[in-house]
């Protein structure tokens, strides 16, 4: 009892931790101080050259969900910027920003490499970008140093934020949960523990022990958190005001940190079977396993870029589609100026949001289920005992 | 020239129409031919459908890059 209690709370904690680590690659995103595309700076920096798809892939799609001033047309005076407006809403932010004028405002925490120096402030000293703090800016909606040194980024910014209250929505469901257990043994369960037992027997049984076979205990917990972690985030983002508003699971950065773990779960715990089948594989020619073996190494790593691509799309486009739903309304009023066009608008925008919101929920519900699945399915494959005889052809 | 990654990304939203409407329909044939088998059949289509659309939104993000 005490161990999986244990088990499950290390694991929160990993990835609130991980995601406080993935802070510096959430928040060096779109840094335009060096030009090229791996614009961020890692500590450990594969200067120029990401060996891998999966870098490459997030570093190009980080700079395209942010980047956005350079390639669209700004808009007309009085018109009502798209946008503008939806890629504030999709980018991260070091402010909440609750209703005109009124921003809640985060902690930065910087760290200025060059001079050495450790800065923490809260990101209402910026004034929105007009005032400059002990040598950062606000540039964009990204903080910069003025001098242009290098410095790495550990602010509390909104999917921090939000993260982190995940992270403790968690915990405090999950020790009660657990806690009624205990305390009922034997009995019926009530309450959240109620609700909650169908689901989570649903992944140990359905998702866990039907992919990994015998050896589902050692990753449940893992699969259980990345389940229930990736639902909490969805269906924060959903909710339109503080403390939801943040869009944390279509962060590319968050993504890439979640499927990284699915890939160190496959391939630390992988056996001798899995390596064999990928660099050489029984039951082929000779002259045609090099090939494939290439074909295999490459797999491993686009298996994990498609968890990051399913889930990072899925959700900003949901939070796409029901801002641009809702911009209708901006748009029909022309900005204020016409009431019945406003109104015309409110009729049309409103059911398709509603109905919009409804779809994005059982989405929320069905990413966190798909990427469980397929993590699940890909430690089954990494860890399955084959029954080897040497005439099986593959 | 950007309008074209906005017809990329079409293109992607039919191909991703066609593949999970022919899953639907199969779907829907199979219960058609043994409704005890609903539940299962549900599931795995379910999986299917976010599968291809996976693949649909890899376009739609290489549009996006544009």
């Amino acid at each position: 009892m005490i161990h999986t209690k244990f088990k499950f709370f290390v694991s929160v904690l990993f990835i609130a931790l991980a995601s406080f680590v993935a802070t510096p690659l959430v928040n060096a995103q779109g840094h335009g101080d060096n030009h090229n595309h791996k614009g961020h700076k890692h500590p450990h920096n594969h200067s120029g050259q990401n060996h891998d798809h999966k870098g490459h892939g997030k570093s190009n799609a980080a700079h395209a969900g942010n980047n956005h001033g350079d390639s669209h047309d700004h808009p007309e005076d009085g018109e009502f910027d798209v946008t503008g407006m939806i890629m504030h809403h999709l980018a991260d932010a070091n402010e909440f920003h609750v209703l005109g004028d009124f921003s809640i405002p985060l902690p930065c925490i910087l760290y200025n490499r060059d001079k050495g120096k450790f800065d923490m402030f809260l990101s209402s000293k910026f004034e929105h970008g007009h005032k400059t703090h002990n040598g950062y800016k606000l540039d964009h909606g990204r903080v910069k140093t003025v001098d242009g040194s290098n410095f790495i980024d550990f602010s509390i910014t909104k999917n921090v934020f939000t993260m982190l209250l995940a992270s403790l929505i968690l915990c405090l469901i999950f020790f009660s949960v657990a806690g009624a257990y205990k305390r009922r043994e034997g009995q019926a369960p009530k309450g959240l523990q109620g609700f909650l037992e169908p689901l989570i027997v649903f992944i140990r049984e359905d998702v866990a022990k039907a992919n990994i076979g015998p050896k589902y205990e050692k990753f449940t917990p893992y699969l259980l958190t990345v389940f229930f972690f990736i639902l909490i985030c969805n269906l924060l983002g959903l909710i339109p005001f503080f403390p939801g508003s943040a869009n944390v699971t279509g962060n590319i950065a968050v993504t890439f940190v979640l499927s990284v773990f699915t890939f160190l779960m496959i391939n630390l715990n992988g056996n001798k079977d899995y390596w064999k089948h990928i660099f050489w594989m029984p039951g082929l020619p000779i002259a045609l396993k090099p090939i494939l073996a290439v074909l295999e190494f490459i797999g491993i790593f686009t298996k994990p870029f498609a968890l990051m691509i399913r889930l990072f799309a899925n959700i900003s486009g949901g939070h796409i589609i029901i801002l641009s739903l809702v911009s209708l309304i901006f748009i029909f009023g022309k900005m204020g100026t016409s009431l019945a066009g406003a109104a015309g608008g409110i009729a049309i925008a409103v059911p398709f949001v509603l109905f919009m919101n409804v779809i994005e929920l059982f989405v929320a519900f069905l990413q966190a289920y798909i990427f469980t699945m397929l993590s699940a399915l890909f430690i089954g494959l990494a860890v399955e005992e084959h029954d080897h005889d040497h005439a099986h052809a593959h | 020239m950007t309008g074209l990654a906005a017809l990329g990304a079409g293109l992607a939203a039919v191909g991703a129409g066609i593949g999970i409407g022919q899953i639907g329909g199969k779907a829907m044939e199979g219960i058609a031919r043994q409704p005890e088998a609903t539940g299962d059949i549900r599931t795995n289509m379910i999986i299917a459908a976010a599968l291809i659309e996976g693949a649909a939104l890899f376009a739609i993000v290489a549009s996006l890059l544009v």
